[in-house]
């Protein structure tokens, strides 16, 4: 076996180090670009929802899309939360003699945290990648060119119904969740496990106020506004055909999921 | 008229057009034949402001579409109708509703007057019945006749077709060659036809130029290029492996 001499050595690792920096380089650009794209997408999407003509039907399409087609999921997602809460609550609260603080742990857990996110997460699942695979598909048939040549602005024509579907959608579906999953802590505290409906709901109207509620809903209008954009966005930008149609939308679930997560962190810590 | 001045696009590392220069005449159909990966598909994008070229220009009655944005490219882009190569149609719609969109987006018109229009042009490809059919329940013939009842419905002065016939059986390339023809007749648009059918693009062009590694080499009637002695012209047309041209 031939020996590698010490300064052939030196040129193969100076080589190495250089393509190492090179690809690290290259990433870095992508990702710029790529944010770059994304922000651009964003502003393009929400000023056009200010210049006519303001396609209400294609906004109402997406609205009925996103919302009223999601309800049955979320009303199930809202109840069997609540119910889980409930039962955990008691539990926990029964050790310090505390039941009847289970009505306010249930609502507030639920308007303030748990609400909005499930919410998002299963709107996300659902909608949002049907949202991507639409897009991503109409991208690789050409029909998205299709609509600039027919001199129809793509963006205004479909990133923004989507955007102004998603604002209005998830502050009403995540309402939804709240108030099902409170039923559900009833359903649970008051009629399975007899904490007194007087004392469910009594301290949850002492204890929960405007401000918890005011938390939620801009926690819902972000999410809605994260979802829609990132969906949209991966969609617009699909490649190569259907496996690409399948890796954006798989990548729209995933990334808005975890900036939907990060987001609740953000809100917590500021409101 | 269209002018292509020194048109330079390129994809990465890739060069795919290298100082294109073309004129398209009102009125002509010109067909632009080539290889595959030859750049003809990017060189009718560019046409139409799809994609911008890195060099030259490219005059539409004078006019760089090149340096236009907004609301003045909308304008210049109401000029065109195209033909994409797998039709494009909107799929969630009917075949009716394809048509119909361009009027019901960009005119004032009625509903009873859009959907008289759409009728009479449907009915001018030749699929009067099958306004009420999706898209995916069309053929490769009906799709591209649909795609072209689209684009022709805004009665736009430029067309530009991408492979209008590929996929097709031979007596289907006919049939959308001659419907190109009788609807060049009827609306007497200007027509750019990107095209692999060889020889019987020939009959329907007015003109025809060979493009070959991001360059237009040869330009002419049919009958120029049918008698063209050079070798790669040559080669091109009879589809012979031997040759010039490196055929993989």
């Amino acid at each position: 076996m031939q020996r590698v001499q010490p300064t052939q050595w030196k040129v193969q690792s100076v080589s190495l180090m250089v393509t190492f920096l090179e690809t690290l380089g290259q990433k870095a650009i992508d990702g710029l670009a790529s944010m770059g794209r994304m922000l651009n997408l964003l502003i393009a999407g929400l000023l056009w929802a200010f210049v006519p003509p303001f396609r209400l039907r294609r906004i109402l399409r997406q609205i009925h899309f996103m919302g009223w087609r999601s309800l049955l999921v979320v009303v199930l997602t809202g109840v069997f939360t609540g119910m889980v809460l409930g039962l955990q609550g008691y539990y926990t609260l029964n050790k310090f003699g505390a039941t009847a603080m289970l009505g306010p742990a249930v609502a507030i857990s639920l308007i303030r945290e748990i609400g909005p996110v499930l919410c998002a997460l299963v709107v996300t699942g659902r909608a949002g990648s049907a949202m991507a695979a639409e897009i991503g598909i109409m991208r690789i048939t050409d029909q998205i060119d299709a609509l600039a040549v027919m001199a129809l602005n793509p963006v205004k024509y479909l990133v923004t119904p989507n955007i102004v579907a998603g604002l209005v959608t998830l502050p009403l579906l995540t309402a939804i969740v709240d108030v099902v999953g409170i039923y559900g802590g009833y359903v649970v505290g008051v009629l399975l496990l007899g904490v007194g409906q007087g004392v469910y709901f009594g301290e949850m109207q002492n204890l929960v106020g405007m401000h918890d509620i005011e938390i939620g809903f801009y926690k819902s209008l972000s999410f809605g506004l994260i979802m829609s954009w990132i969906c949209c966005y991966k969609g617009y930008h699909t490649r190569y055909g259907a496996e690409g149609v399948s890796k954006a939308t798989t990548e729209a679930v995933v990334m808005s999921s975890v900036w939907i997560l990060i987001c609740d962190y953000f809100w917590t810590s500021v409101l | 008229m269209i002018q292509v001045k020194d048109v330079y696009r390129s994809f990465g590392t890739q060069q795919v057009l290298k100082g294109v220069n073309l004129q398209v005449q009102q009125g002509e159909i010109m067909a632009i034949v080539g290889r595959s990966g030859s750049g003809k598909t990017v060189l009718l994008k560019l046409l139409i402001g799809l994609i911008r070229p890195q060099r030259g220009e490219i005059l539409i009655e004078g006019e760089d579409i090149c340096q236009l944005y907004g609301r003045r490219l909308d304008k210049m882009r109401e000029r065109f109708g195209m033909l994409f190569q797998g039709g494009a149609l909107f799929d969630s719609m009917t075949v009716f509703d394809n048509v119909a969109f361009p009027l019901r987006e960009k005119t004032k018109l009625s509903s009873a007057e859009i959907a008289a229009q759409a009728e009479k042009m449907l009915e001018s490809v030749g699929l009067a019945d099958m306004g009420y059919k999706f898209p995916a329940e069309l053929s490769g013939g009906m799709k591209k006749r649909a795609a072209l009842a689209r684009a022709l419905i805004t009665a736009p002065s430029i067309i530009l077709f991408d492979e209008p016939t590929t996929g097709l059986d031979p007596i289907l390339v006919r049939a959308i060659h001659q419907l190109i023809v009788d609807t060049h007749r009827t609306f007497g648009y200007t027509a750019v036809l990107v095209s692999h059918e060889i020889p019987e693009v020939f009959e329907i062009a007015t003109r025809v130029a060979m493009i070959h590694e991001g360059r237009i080499i040869e330009e002419g009637t049919p009958q120029d290029i049918l008698q063209s002695t050079d070798p790669l012209i040559r080669q091109f047309i009879e589809g012979k492996l031997e040759g010039p041209i490196r055929p993989i």
